[in-house]
């Protein structure tokens, strides 16, 4: 059966035991004057059976998904004749995807050796074998689990406690897939990393002021430099990033200050959505609007004063893609200044206004200084955002790793390299690929710094005022 | 030191007075700019989009005299599929276009004119052909779909005209249809109805909002009940130790990674790994289902902390065990914030691209998919593919695409706000 069908047979199996499984605990209690002899009522009965058919099944069916692909396909690699693996060298894997295509055509390999048609035959065969084995195996597995409980089942069978800590068990699992999730991240990032660290070194990536990944494919081929300098992507990354800074705090933290002083309760409910909106478009809109209007403008307004005379001036430059994210990240510094303002306590700023202060005093004076752990919180997670950001510099910012701090010119960042050598088919082996992952390696480090030291800071230094 | 008398402070204050309140007007302007300048540069990009995307919606047609000769179709039997399948609708396009500006008489000029058409229109010819085979051996007036260069020229007619990719005579050729008036743009219905195209004016944005449909489905399907899961455990089972911190620790981390650091882990992992096939909506919504994770946790986790503890007590009071107070109690009034929660989840997944490149969902595919395991785009890489795209005319499919995309978002917003305010109960 196909997997889908089979996950579809296994919740009908599963309904079934419960019905089977709470109607034996019916009938039993009807011996003994009642559901309320037994030890939980019949749905956990029910529930137990159902568990016990259906997650071995799953078990059993994830198992099989992952491992069968595997051994099949040693099994055929293994029943090629000698002189065939010893030709295909390190590549078994292509031949492997030589007989699967054969398999699967309708020509039946016509103009392929024998051996490689045979082999195809024989993968079709342990396929189907496999899947009629499963099938056959998960079938026995929900009627034994089921009949299990079911013959068990009796008054005083703790129905309940069993099933609530399976529940149990089940909440746990998911709540650790977040530490899954980080331990994937690392894992393969650094699984790649060190591959890409083995055929470049590591302080030549750190500390090379060059970055060409142009690979050859052949090794006689010209311009086969290759050479993985990444200085130029963490300035161009960096100066980005702190363009956007420079635009997104101060506007973020005076909007958060104006609503949460200044305005009056109807500006700020009209006002504070309007400015999330600037939250929620999506990034690649923010490209597009980079790329399409914002860059021209840059690039004719420093053209028509004349600064090309003395800078080079990019169509695709460092300012319009900085300038763009800066904007996307205002409502981010905003919302998150304007909840550390509303924390600090009214009674600091009516002292502070008793005593003859005016209301920018008190802000400047009172607030701000209270504020401060959460504000300078708020704006390493901004600028960790910033350095992480992608759609808007793979539209606006350009390709050529230039080592500049010219705003005008065209730069490249990390995200914009992990894009163009990641984007189309790549192989796994070249360090082209693997570059990429260590640049991921990298982005992680800083923005898990950058985001750790924003918590930290945020806990450390909050003023407890209650 | 001698202290100031009071009267000598009095006129310091006094005296600078002026400067504090100049200072506190000019405090107040900086505030009132930031807004501003935050809501002027949304203002710009909205306008900028809108006024350049609707016309993405129309498309320009050119009225054709096209004489269904069957010798020149080489159909002869209008009701044989197999014959309509092959006809010759392209020449009978040409004869056509022969016949209506004769002076297209040397080859180059006659190229000019031919490119005048969309390729579409031979399919419009041949659906016309198989869905009424009388009309063979008729002559028809036919609103044929224009060429995308024809199509922005002749909307750019109203303002500033744009005719950089048009010859001196293919210009004149607009002008007399215009004067015919036989050139009319209509609803762009094709924009809807078809997958991606390398032809602007036959592209529709139909596959990728099939494919953001189904990828945000396979999200749906993962991330609500598992980060309602962990929401529950973390707050009504974790025992307070080292690895409830460190979950914690990694929950609040993963929300404020790189998006495109999750297409990397989906890269090595699901594809390298796993090898699952590239560009499915499987693979996507799995990939996008770990990057909402972390928002829908932690909105499920506020809605459950808003829930009284007075009710558990009572719950627990009357003999329900922990689960039976958490399903039956719990779970039903925290339900609108974690629906809440999820919903901008997902309009945070619907709008996601980087990550989806990384797993090779920006492969050109012009079939729509019909399941997860179809290769499939999404809207937001479609936009990307094409404000990529060299052709002029796709700029206002992009800026029209970006508007279906927006709609989308705002509808998803507008409910995750009514459902707030709908269902939340203030304790």
């Amino acid at each position: 059966m196909e997997p889908s069908l089979l996950i579809i047979a296994i919740f009908v199996l599963g309904s079934l035991a419960f019905v089977a499984g709470r109607s034996r605990s019916v009938a039993i209690s009807q011996n003994i004057g009642g559901i309320r002899f037994l030890n939980s009522l019949p749905f956990y009965y029910g529930t137990l059976t159902a568990m016990w058919c259906a997650i071995p099944c799953f078990a059993v069916l994830m198992v099989w998904m992952i491992f069968d692909d595997i051994i099949i396909r040693q099994v055929v690699v293994a029943s090629l004749p000698a002189d065939a693996i010893q030709a295909a060298g390190d590549n078994t894997g292509l031949l492997l995807s030589q007989i699967q295509n054969i398999a699967t055509s309708a020509l039946g390999g016509e103009n392929s050796p024998d051996y490689m048609v045979a082999a195809a035959e024989r993968l079709t065969g342990l396929q189907e074998v496999s899947r009629w084995a499963m099938t056959g195996v998960i079938l026995v597995c929900a009627i034994v689990g089921s009949l299990l409980v079911w013959t068990k089942i009796n008054p005083q069978l703790k129905a309940r406690y069993k099933v609530e800590a399976v529940f149990r068990n089940f909440l746990f699992l998911c709540s650790s897939l977040a530490i899954l999730t980080t331990v994937g991240i690392v894992v393969s990032v650094l699984f790649e990393s060190i591959r890409f660290f083995a055929k470049v070194p590591i302080t030549e990536f750190l500390f090379g002021l060059e970055w060409s990944p142009q690979m050859a494919i052949r090794a006689d081929q010209a311009g086969s430099s290759g050479s993985f300098g990444a200085i130029p992507l963490f300035t161009g990354t960096l100066l980005i990033a702190a363009i956007a800074m420079i635009i997104a705090v101060p506007c973020g933290l005076m909007a958060a200050i104006y609503l949460s002083e200044y305005a009056s309760g109807r500006v700020r409910d009209t006002i504070k959505p309007m400015l999330e909106v600037l939250a929620g478009i999506p990034t690649v809109v923010y490209g597009f609007f980079a790329a399409l209007t914002v860059a021209p403008f840059i690039r004719d307004l420093g053209i028509s004063i004349g600064l090309d005379n003395w800078l080079p001036i990019s169509s695709e430059s460092a300012l319009a893609a900085g300038l763009v994210m800066g904007v996307m990240i205002i409502p981010f510094v905003s919302s998150l200044s304007d909840d550390v303002i509303n924390a600090v306590p009214q009674s600091l700023r009516d002292g502070a206004l008793s005593l003859g202060s005016t209301k920018s005093e008190v802000i400047k004076q009172v607030v701000i200084p209270a504020a401060l752990p959460g504000i300078v919180g708020g704006v390493l997670l901004a600028a960790s955002r910033a350095i992480g950001e992608t759609m808007i510099v793979v539209m606006a910012a350009g390709l050529a790793a230039n080592l500049t701090l010219n705003p005008l010119d065209s730069v490249t960042t990390v995200t914009v390299q992990i894009v163009t050598l990641l984007v189309g088919d790549q192989e796994f082996d070249s360090a082209k690929t693997l570059a990429a992952f260590a640049l991921g390696l990298m982005l992680f480090i800083v923005t898990l710094s950058l985001n750790y030291l924003a918590l930290h800071i945020v806990r450390k230094y909050r003023e407890q005022y209650d | 030191m001698t202290k100031p008398s009071p009267i000598k402070q009095a006129e310091l204050v006094q005296k600078s007075l002026a400067k504090r309140y100049a200072a506190e007007k000019r405090f107040k302007a900086y505030g009132i700019a930031s807004i501003s300048f935050g809501l002027a540069a949304l203002l710009v990009l909205f306008i900028e989009i809108f006024g350049g995307g609707l016309g993405g919606f129309r498309q320009t047609e050119i009225a054709l005299e096209v004489q269904l000769d069957s010798d020149m179709l080489e159909v002869y039997d209008a009701t044989n599929p197999d014959e309509i399948l092959a006809g010759n609708y392209y020449g009978a396009i040409r004869e056509a276009l022969k016949k209506r500006f004769p002076d297209a008489n040397d080859r180059r000029s006659r190229r000019a004119l031919y490119s005048m058409v969309s390729v579409a229109a031979n399919y419009q010819l041949r659906d016309m052909l198989a869905d009424d085979p009388d009309l063979l051996d008729t002559t028809q007036k036919i609103w044929v779909l224009a060429d995308d260069d024809v199509d922005t020229y002749y909307k750019s007619l109203s303002g500033e005209a744009y005719a950089e990719r048009m010859s001196d005579q293919q210009l004149a050729w607009v002008q007399d249809l215009v004067d015919a008036g036989e050139i009319k743009t209509v609803f762009n219905t094709r924009f809807f109805t078809d997958g991606d195209s390398s032809e602007p004016e036959m592209a529709g944005i139909r596959g990728a909002v099939l494919g953001s449909l189904l990828t945000l489905l396979v999200t749906l399907a993962l991330s609500f009940p598992v980060g309602v899961a962990a929401a529950i455990y973390l707050e009504e089972y974790a025992p307070k130790n080292r690895l409830t911190d460190f979950v914690e620790v990694n929950i609040n981390n993963l929300a404020a990674v790189p998006s495109i650091i999750f297409g990397l882990l989906g890269l090595a992992i699901f594809i390298n790994i796993f090898e699952m096939p590239r560009s499915i909506p499987l693979v996507g919504g799995m990939v996008l289902t770990l990057m909402t994770l972390p928002t829908i946790i932690i909105s499920s986790r506020a809605a459950i902390k808003a829930v009284p503890p007075s009710i558990r007590e009572a719950a627990l009071g009357i003999g329900a065990s922990k689960m039976q107070m958490i399903l039956h109690h719990v779970l039903p009034l925290a339900m609108p914030g974690m629906l809440t929660g999820t919903i901008i989840g997902m309009a945070q997944a619907l709008g996601e691209t980087a990550p989806l490149l990384m797993i090779g969902m920006v492969a050109f595919i012009m079939d729509t998919p019909n399941s997860i395991m179809d290769p499939a785009t999404v809207m937001p890489v479609q936009i990307f593919l094409w404000s990529d795209s060299p052709e002029r005319a796709f700029v206002e499919k992009t800026s029209a695409a970006i508007m279906v995309l927006l709609m989308f978002l705002m509808f998803m917003n507008a409910l995750a706000v009514l459902l707030r305010k709908r269902l939340e109960r203030r304790w």
